[in-house]
This record gives C-alpha cells, sequence and structure tokens, in this order.
C-alpha cells in the first residue's frame, strides 16, 4: 500500500527515498522546493526497515541536475533517487559527491577567513574508504560530513 | 595563477630543494641589488615582530624598499574595510605582499584575488611557509642532508603549525618521526594518517625524557597555557616538558635542537652554550631563506 501511495502517483519526474527523517527539510531547501508550482509530495516519518523512519519526496516534470545530486549527497548520502518516466522507475541513480563543493556549506572552523568576510566557500572532497571529509581550500581544515553546514540561500 | 607562496604544500620537493640552494647562496652574499626599483607591501594584521623585521630585512639587503603596516589597528581594515579591498588597494603600489593575518586562508584568499604575488607570513593557525622552509635550511645545514634523518617534536603537536609544516615538507626525504607531545596537545589523527599513506614510520610518547638518542633533530615548541583547559595539568606538563642540557649527554654528535622561538620556558637556558644548541642560527637563517622566497615570486635570479 505504502509503496502505491509513493511511486504510482508520479507520471514523471524524480523520486527521492530513503532520506533521514532530520535532513528531510534540508532536502527541500536545496532543492528550493518551496516555489515549485508542479505537483509534489513530502513525506516523512514513514517506517523504514533499514533506517527507522525516513523521509520521501516525489517532484513531478523535474529532473536534478548535478550540483543538487551533489549537495543531497553531502547531506544525506544513503538517499536513493530514481527517476520516473510514465510511472516507471528507468533509472536508479547513485548520490556521488563532485571533486570540490563550491558555496554550498559552511567551513565549520570559527576561524576560518570565509566566516568572517563575503567570500565563497570551496572544499576538496576526500574520499577516504567509506568516509568522505571535506577540505577547505582556504584553511585546510577538514570537515567531517557529520559537521556540515548548509549555506543558506 | 601567480607565483604566490601560501603553504608549503605549494612547493614541489624540487622547489623546496631550489630554494634552500638558494638560500645558501644569499647566505654568502647578502647583500645585493637585485630588488633595485622593487617595492614589497609587508601587510601585518596582528603584530609580529620577528617575521616582519626578517621580511623587511630581506628586502632592503636586496635594495628593495617597503611599505606597509604592523598591526590592523593602524590600517584601514580597522575601518571595515574588507581585505578584498585593501589587496587591491596596495597591489596598486606594491610589486608583492607579504602578509600575515589572524584569520586562516586569509593568505590563499590574497593570493587568488591579488594581481601581484602574496607571501604568506603566517595565517592563524594554519601556514606559515617561511618558518617551514628556514626550519629545512637548518637542518640541511646542520646534517649535510634531508633525507633518511630521524626528528623527534616535542610539545603542542597538536596545535603547533610549524610542525604540521614541517611534518608535510619532510614527508619528501623518507624521514623518521617521534612525536612526544602531552595527551592534550597529541598529533592530529590527519597527520597520522597523513604519515601511514607516505609510508612514514612513526612513534608517540607522552613523555619528554624518554630518550631521544637516536634523533638527528629535536624539534623544541611552545606548549602554551591558552591550550589547556585543565591548568593544574599546565603546571605539570610546563616543568615535565623543559629541555634540559643534561638530557642532551647521550644524544647523537649530529644532534641538533631547533625552536620556531620565541620560547617561553621549553628550553632551559643552561642548554643555550651547548652545541648542540641551534635556534639562534636558525632564526638568522630565516633572512636568507626569505631572501630566496622573495626573489623567486618575482621571478628574479639570483645573479642579478
Ligand atoms: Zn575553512
Amino acid at each position: 500500500m505504502e509503496k502505491e501511495l509513493k511511486v504510482a502517483a508520479l507520471r514523471n519526474g524524480t523520486v527521492i527515498d530513503h532520506i533521514p527523517a532530520d535532513k528531510l527539510f534540508q532536502v527541500v531547501s536545496i532543492l528550493r522546493l518551496k516555489y515549485y508550482d508542479h505537483p509534489l509530495t513530502i513525506g516523512n516519518n514513514f517506517d523504514s526497515k533499514k533506517m527507522g523512519v525516513k523521509g520521501i519526496i516525489k517532484i513531478s516534470d523535474r529532473f536534478l541536475a548535478e550540483d543538487e545530486t551533489s549537495k543531497i549527497a553531502l547531506i544525506a548520502p544513503n538517499a536513493k533517487i530514481n527517476i520516473i518516466k510514465e510511472y516507471q522507475v528507468i533509472e536508479k541513480r547513485a548520490l556521488v559527491l563532485g571533486e570540490e563543493i563550491h558555496d554550498v556549506m559552511h567551513c565549520a572552523n570559527p576561524v576560518c577567513i570565509t566566516n568572517h568576510q563575503p567570500i565563497p566557500t570551496k572544499f576538496f572532497v576526500i574520499k577516504d574508504e567509506d568516509k568522505v571529509r571535506l577540505k577547505c581550500q582556504y584553511c585546510e581544515r577538514e570537515v567531517a560530513q557529520d559537521e556540515i553546514k548548509l549555506k543558506k540561500k | 595563477m601567480n607565483n604566490s607562496l601560501v603553504s608549503i604544500t605549494d612547493y614541489s620537493k624540487e622547489e623546496i630543494l631550489s630554494i634552500l640552494d638558494s638560500a645558501r647562496d644569499f647566505e654568502a652574499n647578502p647583500n645585493r641589488k637585485s630588488l633595485d626599483g622593487k617595492v614589497v607591501a609587508t601587510l601585518f594584521f596582528e603584530p609580529s615582530t620577528r617575521t616582519r623585521l626578517s621580511f623587511e630585512t630581506a628586502v632592503i639587503r636586496l635594495g628593495g624598499k617597503v611599505i606597509g603596516f604592523s598591526d590592523a589597528a593602524t590600517s584601514s581594515a580597522s575601518k571595515g574595510e574588507t581585505l578584498n579591498d585593501t589587496i587591491h588597494m596596495v597591489s596598486c603600489y606594491a610589486d608583492a605582499i607579504v602578509m600575515r593575518h589572524p584569520l586562516e586562508g586569509a593568505a590563499r584568499y590574497a593570493s587568488e584575488i591579488s594581481p601581484v604575488p602574496v607571501v604568506n607570513a603566517g595565517d592563524g593557525a594554519n601556514q606559515h611557509p617561511s618558518q617551514t622552509l628556514l626550519d629545512l635550511y637548518s637542518i640541511l645545514k646542520t646534517q649535510g642532508t634531508l633525507e633518511n634523518l630521524k626528528i623527534c617534536m616535542v610539545g603542542d603537536l597538536k596545535y603547533g603549525r610549524t610542525v604540521h609544516s614541517l611534518i608535510q615538507a619532510m614527508s619528501h626525504f623518507t624521514p623518521t618521526f617521534k612525536f612526544i607531545a602531552p595527551d592534550e596537545l597529541k598529533i592530529p589523527e590527519e597527520y597520522r594518517i597523513f604519515c601511514r599513506k607516505k609510508n612514514i614510520p612513526f612513534t608517540e610518547s607522552n613523555e619528554l625524557n624518554d630518550n631521544f638518542n637516536d634523533a638527528d633533530i629535536l624539534y623544541m615548541t611552545r606548549v602554551q597555557k591558552e591550550r589547556f583547559q585543565d591548568l593544574m595539568e599546565y603546571e605539570r606538563v610546563k616543568n615535565v616538558y623543559t629541555l634540559q642540557n643534561e638530557m642532551l649527554e647521550n644524544t647523537k654528535p649530529n644532534l641538533r635542537v631547533l625552536h620556531p622561538l620565541p620560547r617561553v620556558n621549553e628550553i632551559s637556558m643552561d642548554v643555550d652554550k651547548n652545541e648542540k644548541a641551534y635556534y639562534f642560527q636558525q632564526a638568522q637563517n630565516g633572512l636568507y631563506v626569505r631572501q630566496a622566497i622573495l626573489s623567486k615570486v618575482l621571478n628574479i635570479a639570483n645573479n642579478e
């Protein structure tokens, strides 16, 4: 029944599933869905075997740009993206971080120049086995994935 | 991209060696006219008399002129001018900028927006590459090589930027490290990862009187009171981490003691007269290394 509810309603578009419940509204804001004027479903606190509870977003007639996927990868690396055409999942897209992250997040270092002057941030993505670390271009400090604070735009 | 020097990792092994080579040349003959007609700005957004005088002397002994400020309070930055505007204004007048700033990453940012090369003279706790290069020069001068040395680092290995940069720089030369630090100030995990990735052997200890008798270089750093949450712990550490002359008794004859200075009480005064004490000459070496750095960023060959 639940599966019916989530996918069947979407004819063409994108489903983002397995979003941690506490990250759902961050994903909503990354995608600027507040101003989206096509049919849109935002659900949260669904039961999930793997995660306990999860969030899900279904967006009609929209396919995500690469920078949008990399932003989602930053805060919800285990979310799943399904592309739907004519009610069918035609593509399951893995979330991959690009090599660099531009002006999406703040540096976690309070004495980093980017937190004191109007400077766009830039991070290098360092992948170490299953962990991802982000190295600030400016202060050279590393930010762990759970310390990430996205910029509000 | 211009010729800026922001971080020691900006330089390859070859570039590091060529700077050290050029520094040796300047040591033999430090007074020249190769910067004749050049203006170097020294922008010190926080005071550091030692570093500023060393850079300014380097410029003047090469026949160049210096402009700038020694404290943010006397600059337009205190009126709220952005770093972007200060750098653009200064680059109208100067051929190169030497900059010290309390915020980390300030020099990298300046190097991105500046039309003239920027030399980082310290950005908060991040990088201070001229210090690292003068450390390397001192090691090379006293050991005759940079390869295969045993380097023992002591003190504040957590916040001590000179230590972190020296690890990065020495990684080109197959070193072995020993890290001696109180538990609060242990070497950060990212540098352990760095060493493992580069196959650099290292050991750790929290006792200074653990022997360093097999070391070639004893690199001491300042243990600052502000770093401790527990002041009792600071009092204990302060005394345990003071190098005494008798501790050097059984060390190797080629061992040299380095310290980026200023020292507080990490090295007892009775070490000063030991021939293994090298920290005052080390500071002097800074002049030649900075002459070499300025010549490189300004693309001026040594024989001019
Ligand atoms: Zn930063």
